[in-house]
């Protein structure tokens, strides 16, 4: 096996030109399936990456009505949905793979001051001390709430560095006073996601698709909620889960198990998780089905490319004819001929298929610098793709390989 | 005895007309023995020594090597006689031209499944038996026409085959290499190798212990050599 395949490429190299170019469909058509998948493999991680945040493992859970969040106005929950009461959070916090929930109050805001400065559409959040950790933010600056704001009531609030951005636009918002709805509360601290993620934005559709919620948020303790608003009603719920592929199975679990708490007769009421896997997954599928038609494509050049060694082969033997008789004269068997042909066809496409990987990441990388299209080289891919091609090699040398095992030994020595 | 053909017949069919080339050789080879075969062009030399190396099948007749009948093996047990019972030297050496003079010689060790460094040795030592160990590492193009047929016949021996078998080994050389290859022949026979040479020189025939002429394929034995007689007396 060694010394056929020493021979295989002492073969290729006396024939280096003519070697070359039978591996080249080889070689074109697994660069071009290397390049494609390590594009499709590169837009899917970012994808994922920009919808769910990198390593922020968090559902959030909250009231629908049909295709939209349940925007609760004064009236405050409608009837027949129940408070997220702590019997419901023992059972969510069951849940399988999921390590921590936490049920907060949001409502959308504009009466929001610092000053004469407002904000446009930030949320307010009204929250209680579990929140923090189980969504892995982190107090920036500042601090954040204690045991005793929430029993005594106290006006404090906690700003991201959108919501801190808006109101102060660069001044410092510690110990400053801000109103909501015309109470006053003290800012004691900024907080901020534990991993900082931005989203890599390459087109338009991507700007809408993640920065919808770039306006800011306002948290405040849930005890205070009843100040501001008359209801106080936990609606909404945050769970974390081990990992980024436990978020849609625990999500759907949890909303079925405040969902069966909804007794209201209003059908399109009801708890949904936003589902960002499976938004990413659509979109990833999008920029797949075209992308498999042109895999098909480079696949039918690999055929091509087998059908050009399966031609070379053929031409090898018949110029090989003296060397064939010769070695079967001096004993030589037709398993040993068919191996030392099969070899040399799994190593010349072996060959192209390594050639081939190698150029389709040169490729890849081309791509990426030029239209700034993120790639990711796919290891397995890489090695499939030799693989591959070996299995072209053995394929298409079949043929040829059995004839010359097959070759008369005298009308192969005759031959001068 | 070693060789035992007994009426061998070998018909070729071309185009529906039966062509007869071998017609009822008998011939008997004993161990140790030296054996010219001699004959003008076409009159079936060659095919008559495919079917002594077992490359081809006789038409009809009895074939025994060694005390085996030949004519009963199968394809893959042919190739295990060829390879463990009989060298083979042609007219035009068939040396692979990309292999060493090394490489070439440890060919058949390679099929008969010996390891790598026991090759190296065991071809080396060939080479050494006919005089070009100093040109293990030439390729064939760096050898002359005389080196190229020593190769060839180290490659023959390196299995220790019980018989050699030589067409026109001497057919493409000068007179002078031609010689040489003659006393490397006698050496050989000298230790013990049986061999069987076929030519249409009866210069070189004259080599052999034994010669035999065939004519328009038939076989028969040439009167013993006088120079043996003296000799012998
Ligand atoms: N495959 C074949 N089909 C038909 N006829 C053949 C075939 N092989 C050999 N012959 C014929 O058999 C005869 C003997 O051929 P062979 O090669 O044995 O002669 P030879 O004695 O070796 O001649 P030379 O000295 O020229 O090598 C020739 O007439 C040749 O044409
Ligand atoms: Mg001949």
């Amino acid at each position: 096996m060694l010394e056929n395949i020493r021979l295989s490429f002492k073969g290729i190299w006396s024939h280096k030109m003519r070697s070359f170019l039978t591996m080249l469909g080889i070689i074109i058509g697994i660069a071009a399936i290397i390049a494609i998948v390590s594009t499709i493999k590169g837009t899917n991680e970012q994808i994922k990456e920009n919808l769910i945040g990198s390593g922020d493992n968090t559902v959030e859970i909250s009231l629908y009505q049909g295709d939209w969040t349940y925007e609760m106005g004064y009236e405050g929950i409608p009837a027949g949905v129940p408070v997220i009461n702590s019997q419901m959070m023992e059972e969510i916090k069951n849940i399988d793979h999921v390590v921590g929930a936490s049920a907060y109050l949001s409502r959308q805001e504009y009466e929001v001051y610092h000053l004469n400065t407002s904000i446009s559409g930030g949320n307010v959040l009204g929250v209680d001390n579990s929140y923090f950790s189980t969504c892995n933010f982190i107090i920036r600056r500042g601090r954040g709430f204690s045991e005793k704001d929430y029993s005594q009531f106290r006006k404090v609030a906690l700003l991201d560095k959108d919501s801190s951005d808006a109101l102060f636009q660069g001044e410092d918002p510690l110990g400053k006073t801000i109103e909501i709805k015309k109470e006053p509360f003290v800012v004691v601290g900024i907080v901020e996601k534990s991993k900082v993620f931005e989203p890599t934005i390459n087109s338009i559709e991507d700007y809408y698709t993640y920065s919808q919620d770039a306006s800011g948020k306002i948290y405040i303790p849930n005890s205070t909620w009843p100040i501001i608003y008359q209801f106080d009603e936990p609606q909404n719920l945050v769970i974390e889960v081990e990992s980024t592929d436990d978020m849609t199975n625990a999500g759907k679990s949890a909303a079925d198990i405040l969902n069966s708490y909804v007794t209201t007769s209003d059908e399109t009421l009801k708890y949904k998780a936003e589902d960002l896997l499976e938004q990413a997954k659509q979109i990833q599928q999008l920029s797949q089905s075209t992308n498999s038609m042109l895999i098909w494509i480079a696949g039918i050049s690999l055929i091509v490319g087998g059908i050009g060694v399966m031609n070379i082969m053929l031409v090898s033997v018949t110029e090989r004819t003296q060397e064939i008789g010769l070695k079967k004269a001096i004993g030589a068997k037709k398993s040993n001929i068919l191996g030392q042909f099969l070899t040399e066809a799994a190593v010349l496409t072996s060959m192209g298929g390594i050639m081939g990987v190698v150029s389709g990441i040169i490729l890849a990388e081309i791509i990426s610098r030029l239209s700034e299209m993120p790639v990711a080289i796919s290891v397995p891919a890489a090695v499939g793709a030799v693989v591959f091609s070996m299995a072209i090699g053995i394929v298409f040398g079949v043929f040829p390989s059995y004839k010359a095992a097959a070759l008369d030994p005298i009308e192969a020595l005759r031959r001068e | 005895m070693i060789l035992d053909l007994q009426h061998i017949f070998k018909d070729y069919n071309q185009d529906k007309l039966v062509v007869p080339v071998l017609k009822d050789v008998n011939l008997q080879v004993e161990e140790g023995e030296y054996v010219a075969i001699m004959g003008p062009s076409g009159s079936g030399k060659t095919t008559l020594m495919n079917i002594i190396g077992c490359l081809d099948r006789p038409t009809s007749g009895a074939f025994e090597l060694a005390g085996t009948n030949i004519l009963t093996l199968k394809d893959k047990e042919l190739s295990n006689v060829r390879l463990n019972s009989i060298g083979f030297v042609f007219q035009s050496f068939h040396l692979m031209p990309k292999e060493t003079a090394l490489e070439n010689v440890s060919l058949p060790l390679s099929y008969a499944g010996v390891k790598k460094k026991e090759r190296k040795e065991r071809a080396l030592k060939a080479l050494t038996r006919v005089g070009l160990e100093d040109r293990a590492t030439f390729m064939p193009t760096q050898l002359s026409g005389g080196q190229k047929q020593r190769v060839a016949i180290a490659r023959a021996m390196v299995n220790n085959p019980k018989i050699l078998l030589a067409d026109e080994p001497t057919g493409a050389l000068d007179s002078k290499s031609g010689a040489q290859i003659m006393e490397l022949f006698q050496k050989l026979n000298d230790e013990g190798v049986t061999i069987v040479m076929i030519t249409h020189d009866s210069n070189i025939a004259s080599h052999a212990k034994k010669v035999y002429n065939i004519i328009d394929g038939e076989i028969s034995q040439a009167a013993e050599k006088e120079e043996d007689h003296e000799e012998k007396n």
